[in-house]
């Protein structure tokens, strides 16, 4: 341990990593959090409305989610949308490629069948078309993500600013062509005609369901089963054990974001011909960058990324229940997924560290007081005196 | 270890008992919820905005449902914030779930998906503000409404011609310099609905200042506040305009104006007169609890609704808002004159002696046309280009993808506006207005 040099003392306080926290601990502290951020949410929708909404913000969150046979479908189509976009991530956040441009390489996707639908559509039949959109939207993602990786594998750019830029520019060229679509000024494209997913049973959005479902299927067999994905979790550990057992990294990460980018593009496909049937600069919603934090809690595995994903969508469109029927507007239910997102984070810090305080007693070696947290008090006071 | 667990427990146990004791708690009322009305209604009224309160189209919307659902008595929910896009439908399908009878959307892009939601539940009825899709579309229980706000914005344009004569005229709208005759627009989008509000704004303008020019800018967003800001101080500090006016929905362009103190505002919607003071001059708005009470008592007595309705002055859907502190009663008795002449047909704010447009067809590319659709006094049906007084002009009222003119909206020595179909087709661009 470093002592202080002026002082000749130890730090206030010092990080440890923790290896010994039971699986079972772990994932108590997990659940606790969650429930602790509800309650956060609860007081702070007590707060807002003079004390009324505490009770009504869990009757709604889940009335809003579990309400109507629609906000059951909706509650899953809105998960199936938020896990396509963190398992396209996924597979390079695990092997440290830091893409943050979903939200831009999913636009991509959706603006790669909108071409196919004007150009095409009602020209050829619908099967057909709907095969090409499949094709050119994952043309599209991959065009996306493969731009930053060539740039990150020959020439090490960083990777973040790149996929970050690489959104906006996506963004423009979505409004610069439904400028060119809409010759009235509007900037709204309105539903398109053709290029619509089949309905099943009657339903919108089972396919949208399924097909994700399968896909976390695959990418976890993926990840846990096959040769890349364990070379690409190599990489991720170390670029250089992977040069030593002759890994050639280049292919790999350029490999792994093509991968990336057609899982994107895949998304912007369901966007476009499953959901909305049309396009719009905003249409991922900030699901991109959301599916960032959705991924990471879930740890890249991604059966637990299915289950982060319906936690955050449960508390998104739950919370967006409770401002509608509270009047909090737009923003109160940003606060509420803030919080959640804030308190999940803050427990795996707690779970993967630990803190040690400096011990003030004065005993022999380096052991911990018994209750740390108590003294932070005490020992601030010491530091400022 | 185990005391921390044992922490943890009892943080738990504490925060869970005040959750108790908070829930114990009765809900004190409605007085800041989203849903208005009596609970046991006959008439259940959903209304689904693009933005919240915040924006201030979406404001009057909802001011507007606050308001009818006491005077009709009818229980009103509304949804805000709901994007252009699936959500909307499945906003206004889940609206319908809750048992609405009328489901009323408010933005241009709303209208496609409402149109979905309207097909599959024919018992209830869609209502959507500045849509275009109603009488051609063929769906029973899908109606179209907008109003005549050319009207309102041309009464404040008269406002503003005022105040410029007088800061810069000596109250003679004939004496302001070309450089002080400057108004600055901030809009949203260049489509007809924008175009059409402007452009009465400056006619307005215009019939008191005979110098004056227009210098349009689009931040391309309904609710931006920073650009509507930064765009409204471009237009004051670069493009030197002494008066600005708005169509964007937020509070950006009022606060540029109030911060540049000596540069007027004319708002849209509300009325910044408590918030900014006397840079705040006049504005007009949509009152759409006429509409609303039209939609909810046709409903209530089973009388068809209009496919395609249009609220104007003369049936108060059209309202001009205060007057600011700074407004003449010279200028509130012209405002008063010209509403009096707007409601009896005799003045109309598209009069085709009062503008002259300039056609340019040169480019290869049609869709780079200037006023491509209008013909001008004197020029040939296949001639290129032409300036002068508009005599033809085929508007697309039938909307379809390519946007093709049909319908001849120029009659009787004015430019229709709103005849047709409520929501404005008045896209021509005037001489003397400049869109950068």
């Amino acid at each position: 341990m470093k002592l202080n040099a002026k002082s000749g003392r130890e730090p206030l306080f010092h990080i440890t990593k923790r290896t010994d926290v039971p699986k079972w601990l772990a994932w108590t502290i997990r659940v606790g959090a969650v429930v602790v951020a509800l309650l956060i949410g609860a007081i702070v929708t007590g707060g807002l409305t003079g004390g009324s909404g505490f009770g009504l913000f869990f009757k709604d969150l889940f009335l809003g989610v579990f309400g109507t046979p629609r906000r059951i479908l909706n509650f899953f189509q809105n998960t199936a949308m938020m896990l396509i976009i963190a398992l396209a991530l996924a597979p390079a956040f695990k092997m440290k490629f830091w893409n943050i441009g979903a939200e831009g390489q999913v636009l991509m996707g959706g603006l790669g069948c909108v071409v196919c639908i004007q150009y095409l559509g009602g020209k050829i039949p619908e099967g057909a078309l709907i095969f090409i959109m499949f094709l050119v939207s994952m043309a599209f993602g991959v065009g996306w993500t493969v731009i930053p990786a060539i740039f990150k594998a020959q020439w090490n750019t960083n990777e973040t600013l790149f996929t970050l830029m690489m959104n906006y520019i996506a963004m423009q060229l979505v409004a610069v062509c439904i400028y060119i679509w809409v010759p009235s000024g509007s900037a709204v494209l309105g539903v398109l005609p053709y290029g619509h997913f089949p309905q099943i049973g009657g339903y919108n959005y089972i396919l949208n369901i399924i097909l994700v479902t399968v896909i976390m299927a695959v990418l976890f067999v993926y990840f846990r089963f096959s040769k890349h994905g364990y070379e690409l979790t190599v990489v991720g550990e170390s670029v250089n054990t992977a040069k030593y057992v002759g890994i050639n990294v280049k292919r790999v990460i350029i490999r792994t974001m093509i991968l990336s980018g057609v899982l994107c593009g895949f998304a912007g496909l369901l966007l476009v011909a499953g959901t909305n049937y049309t396009l719009a600069t905003d249409s991922v919603q900030g699901r991109g960058f959301t599916a960032i934090l959705v991924a990471w809690l879930g740890k890249f595995n991604p059966f637990l990324m299915g289950g982060t994903s319906l936690l955050y969508v449960f508390i998104d469109q739950g919370s967006t229940q409770t401002a509608t029927d509270l009047g909090l507007g737009g923003y109160y239910a940003d606060i509420i997924t803030g919080i959640f997102f804030f308190l999940v984070i803050a427990c795996e810090f707690f779970i993967n560290y630990k803190i040690k305080f400096r011990s003030f007693r004065k005993k022999q070696g380096d052991v911990l007081p018994e209750t740390p947290v108590e003294n932070t008090e005490k020992s601030a006071e010491e530091v400022t005196a | 270890m185990k005391k921390k667990i044992l922490a943890l427990v009892l943080i738990v146990a504490l925060v869970a008992s005040l959750a108790i004791a908070l829930t114990a708690c009765e809900p004190t009322g409605d007085k800041n919820t989203l849903i208005f009305g009596p609970e046991d209604a006959d008439i259940t009224f959903g209304l689904i905005c693009l933005h919240d309160e915040n924006s201030t189209y979406d404001k009057n919307f909802i001011d507007a449902a606050r308001a009818v659902a006491e005077s009709e008595q009818v229980r009103v929910i509304v949804r805000t914030n709901v994007p252009e896009d699936a959500s909307c439908y499945e906003a206004a399908a889940d609206l319908a779930d809750q048992g609405c009878d009328i489901v009323f959307a408010d933005s241009f892009g709303h209208e496609d998906h409402v149109i979905r939601a309207a097909k599959e539940f024919p018992n209830v009825q869609f209502a959507h503000a500045t849509g275009t899709k109603a009488h051609t579309e063929g769906v029973a229980n899908y109606h179209n409404a907008f109003a005549s706000i050319y009207e309102g914005r041309y009464l404040a344009g008269i406002v503003a011609g005022y105040k410029l004569a007088e800061m810069y005229g000596n109250g003679d709208g004939a004496a302001v310099s070309a450089a002080n005759a400057k108004i600055g627009y901030v809009g949203a989008f260049p489509y007809a609905e924008v175009v059409s509000g402007y452009t009465s704004f400056f006619l307005g303008v215009r019939s008191i200042v005979p110098n004056a020019t227009m210098t349009v800018r689009y931040t391309s967003s309904w609710y931006d506040p920073e650009a509507e800001e930064n765009t409204a101080k471009m237009l004051i500090e670069s493009d030197g305009c002494k008066l600005i006016s708005q169509h964007a929905d937020s509070m950006g362009a009022p606060d540029a104006c109030k911060a540049a103190a000596g540069i007027p505002n004319v708002t849209y919607n509300i009325s910044t007169k408590d918030s900014c003071g006397d840079s705040y001059l006049v504005g007009s708005k949509i009152n759409w609890a006429v509409y609303y009470a039209y939609i909810i008592n046709c409903v209530r007595n089973n009388a068809e609704i209009a496919a395609d309705w249009t609220g104007t002055l003369a049936n108060d859907a059209v309202q001009l808002l205060e007057f600011g502190n700074t407004v003449s009663e010279a200028a509130k008795a012209a405002v008063e004159e010209a509403k009096a002449a707007l409601k009896a047909g005799t003045l109309e704010v598209f009069d085709l002696d009062t503008f002259t447009i300039t056609i340019d067809k040169t480019n290869s590319d049609p869709t780079k046309w200037k006023n491509g659709n209008a013909l001008v006094e004197g020029m040939a049906a296949d001639a290129k280009t032409g300036s002068g007084k508009l005599v033809s002009y085929m508007a697309d009222v039938h909307t379809d993808a390519a946007f093709t003119g049909d319908t001849q909206v120029v009659h009787d020595g004015y430019f229709a506006e709103s005849e047709y179909r409520s929501a404005p087709y008045f896209d021509l661009r005037i001489d003397g207005i400049t869109e950068k």
